[in-house]
């Protein structure tokens, strides 16, 4: 936006009309005239600012790179130097990706991850969408996921789900809230848009309590109240019970942001499909949620986006995810003045996985604005 | 599900069973019976487990534990409260707490938003690309990160007796950030009265003033009158009272400070962490307003010669503020919900104190019970208040 609110400008040159071209290119010396140094407060304002930047960078540029320690293994060497010290995740970064994992064993989670990194990137390709070719590879990468996860065979030891942790676990926890949450939101969001008033009713009142609380109150649910629903004798593992939890609370949202997207399909489809005498659940499947869908595409990524920095929310119930098993490790009194740089590393993380899945987003929109999908 | 219409013949329907049972109306209410009886069997299954779990484990029903003594201790309360108060009052005051941190999180949240909001949408590029990296920042970086962040920074702050000098009068240290505040005199309650009375009057004299333009046309400039009202009005009433100028001036004594005010490093670190996240939203929130008012109308509003305070007076705030309020009254309901986090990092709210009284108790229904009502409530309320101030801003059809 380059248009001020803030001050009235006149021009100090006046143009003809031939002189005048908005799209002309322009020099270097030209726009910072216009764009930083445009009037006496604008100068002052950009001085200020690139100073206090400076400044910043300045320090991040001592603090991070020239007065730090980049690796070592004695935490005497990071307390004599005035810069960061990174050999704090070098040193610490098994623990901290991988949490209480049998550390003999963690190699599994590095096979894990690399399986899960692929399976991903294959299903959010367009040349792969094509279910023959897609359901045998999900069956395969997420049976070797498991198989990886819990061992148990081929001479792996057994791992209980109590023991994962760290990276692995993050990314458990996200996909699974996503790949429940999502078909729980879509039939919320009919179920809000049904003309039946029982199926209308129940759905009103579960997406707007379950939006009314906070996600803790229904983790402490997950873990504390559910178990006492179930029958004598009957066990849910915690780490299901808790993704089931954060699921249902994810799908509330997204239903609402699904519901908006079926409130724009023109009435006109719904009277072409009824004329053409298809069944509701022809309709819906075929016509109105491959529209609604893509019409609310960019507000469904957000929410994506928001349940994978919602998964940290599981250390208040004590499972150890890489933000509880960070903070576990920082209790080490040797290393624990460096918690700034693993808290940075862990900011990074998930800045990597928030910000590659906001560009996938906007590159799916530019598909669907030139027609591919 | 038109074909189900098919046994209407020349627009009447021949009575028969099969009609009957293929009809849609027949259809429609048979598939919400099932569906309701199946929501309340299913409602009644749990129930029974329910009920059989806690007698198997012999767990106390009912809300009856709310008027036992609680027996522990809560570190910050705005309430009196002893462990010997009951669980109900112990949640109460946790209550407040929550109230108390959302308050003050929503407040330091907007001014922020704003600021960063207007910074995104100057046409200083330097401060709109910083004004864009925060909000990037803040917003993709868990919440709860950036609240435990904020916590282990305080807490490895030095102790009282190396605390950090702020000019001498503000001191922060790992107990939390001192800060001098003026001696208690009778004075500040009229104080606080008359600035009760500046505002309202502020307003009205606005009133006036608009009635006045809209009558005859004249513009009465009211800003400095107003500021004159609400500023002026208290700073009088402090003069006629003697001008008090004593100060309680946090000092070190032994280990800790006394005097003056002190903030919790757990309040600090909770307030600064959700705050901040929000206020990321806010700004984007602010931006998108800011930039819904067509770019012909502020031109308009110039070329007719209105001063740039006008043009945002009367132009751009009206217009966008209608595409802020819905937004922001949603990101004020997730702030409050996101202060639930406290308990990470030990503040007592409504959560933390449920929490314990859960461990205590061993009543995790009743207990979650509350909490869920409770914040169901707030958040609520909330959106009726601001239902209430968009009411007023919306586009008022004539």
């Amino acid at each position: 936006m380059t248009h001020s609110l803030s001050a009235p400008k006149v021009a100090a040159t006046v143009h003809t009309m031939e002189e005048f071209d908005p799209d002309a290119k322009l020099s270097f010396g030209e726009w910072a005239g216009k764009n930083l140094f445009n009037s006496i407060p604008q100068t002052i304002l950009t001085v200020v600012v690139a100073a206090c930047l400076l400044r910043f960078f300045w320090f991040v540029l001592n603090w991070g790179i020239l007065d730090a320690v980049f690796y070592t293994t004695d935490p005497d060497v990071c307390r004599a130097a005035t810069g960061a010290c990174w050999a704090v995740i070098a040193e610490k970064h098994r623990p901290m990706l991988f949490g209480l994992y049998p550390y003999d064993q963690q190699w599994r989670l590095v096979v894990m991850m690399v399986i899960y990194l692929i399976t991903v990137v294959v299903s959010l390709t367009p040349r792969f969408w094509n279910l023959k070719l897609l359901v045998p590879f999900w069956i395969v990468s997420v049976t070797s996921i498991f198989v990886m996860m819990f061992g148990g065979v081929f001479g792996m030891p057994f791992v209980p789900s109590t023991d994962w942790g760290g990276l692995p676990l993050t990314m458990i926890l996200f996909s699974g809230t996503v790949l429940i949450g999502m078909p729980v939101a879509v039939l919320l969001a009919l179920g809000r848009r049904s003309p039946l008033p029982v199926a209308k009713g129940f759905s009103v009142v579960f997406i707007e309590a379950l939006r009314g609380v906070p996600l803790i109150t229904i983790l402490f649910v997950a873990v504390n109240v559910f178990p006492l629903f179930l029958p004598a004798g009957v066990e849910v593992n915690k780490l299901l019970r808790v993704v089931i939890g954060i699921a249902i609370f994810f799908a509330c949202y997204q239903a609402e942001v699904i519901r908006g997207g079926l409130q724009a399909i023109p009435k006109g489809q719904y009277e072409a499909a009824a004329s053409l005498n298809l069944t509701y659940w022809q309709t819906t499947t075929r016509i109105i949620l491959p529209q609604a869908l893509r019409i609310s595409l960019p507000a469904i990524t957000n929410h994506i986006i928001a349940a994978m920095k919602n998964t940290s929310f599981v250390i208040i119930i004590g499972l150890f995810d890489i933000l509880t098993a960070t903070t576990a490790v920082m209790q080490d009194p040797l290393w624990r003045r460096y918690y700034i740089e693993a808290y940075l590393f862990v900011a990074a993380i998930y800045l990597f996985f928030g910000y590659s899945l906001s560009l996938y987003a906007r590159q799916v929109e530019k598909w669907i604005n030139t027609g591919r999908i | 599900m038109s074909h189900l219409d098919e046994s209407v013949h020349g627009g009447r329907p021949r009575p028969t069973l099969g009609n009957i049972l293929y009809s849609k109306t027949f259809r429609t209410i048979a598939a919400q019976a099932v569906m309701a009886v199946l929501v309340i069997m299913a409602g009644l299954y749990l129930y029974r487990n329910i009920i059989d779990n806690l007698n198997a484990q012999s767990i106390a029903t009912g809300f009856g534990f709310l008027e036992q003594d609680a027996q522990f201790d809560i570190g910050e309360t705005v309430i009196p409260y002893s462990a010997t108060d009951t669980f109900g009052r112990a949640f109460l005051v946790g209550l407040l707490n929550t109230l108390t941190v959302s308050a003050a999180g929503i407040v330091l949240a907007t001014i922020l938003g704003f600021l960063v909001g207007f910074a995104r949408v100057s046409s200083n590029w330097l401060l709109s690309k910083v004004a864009t990296g925060y909000v990037e920042i803040v917003r993709n970086i868990p919440v709860i990160l950036q609240v435990i962040f904020w916590a282990v920074v305080l807490r490895n702050l030095p102790n009282a007796r190396d605390a950090i000098d702020l000019g001498g009068f503000v001191f922060l240290t790992n107990r939390g950030l001192s800060f001098p505040v003026p001696s208690a005199d009778p004075v500040h309650e009229f104080m606080l009265l008359a600035l009760a009375a500046g505002i309202i009057l502020a307003i009205v004299g606005n009133r006036m003033a608009r009635r006045h333009r809209e009558k005859t046309g004249q513009y009465i400039d009211m800003l400095w009158p107003s500021v004159a009202l609400v500023v002026g009005l208290p700073a009088l009433v402090w003069l006629v009272g003697g001008a008090p100028t004593e100060l309680s001036v946090p000092a070190l004594k032994g280990f800790n400070f006394k005097g003056g005010a002190t903030i919790s490093p757990e309040f600090t670190a909770l307030l600064v962490g959700i705050s901040l996240y929000a206020s990321g939203f806010i700004a984007e929130i602010v931006r998108a307003g800011l930039q819904a008012t067509a770019k012909g109308q502020i031109e308009a509003a110039r070329s007719i010669g209105l001063r740039p305070r006008f043009v945002m007076r009367y132009v751009v705030l009206p217009q966008a503020l209608r595409v802020i309020v819905p937004p922001l009254t949603s990101q004020y309901v997730s702030l409050i919900k996101n202060s639930s986090i406290a308990v990470i990092v030990g503040y007592p709210d409504l959560v933390n104190i449920g929490n314990t009284v859960m461990n205590q108790t061993g009543q995790a229904v009743e207990a979650i019970a509350v909490m869920m009502l409770v914040y169901l409530t707030i958040s609520l309320v909330t959106s009726t208040l601001m239902n209430f101030y968009n009411r007023l801003v919306a586009i008022k059809e004539r």
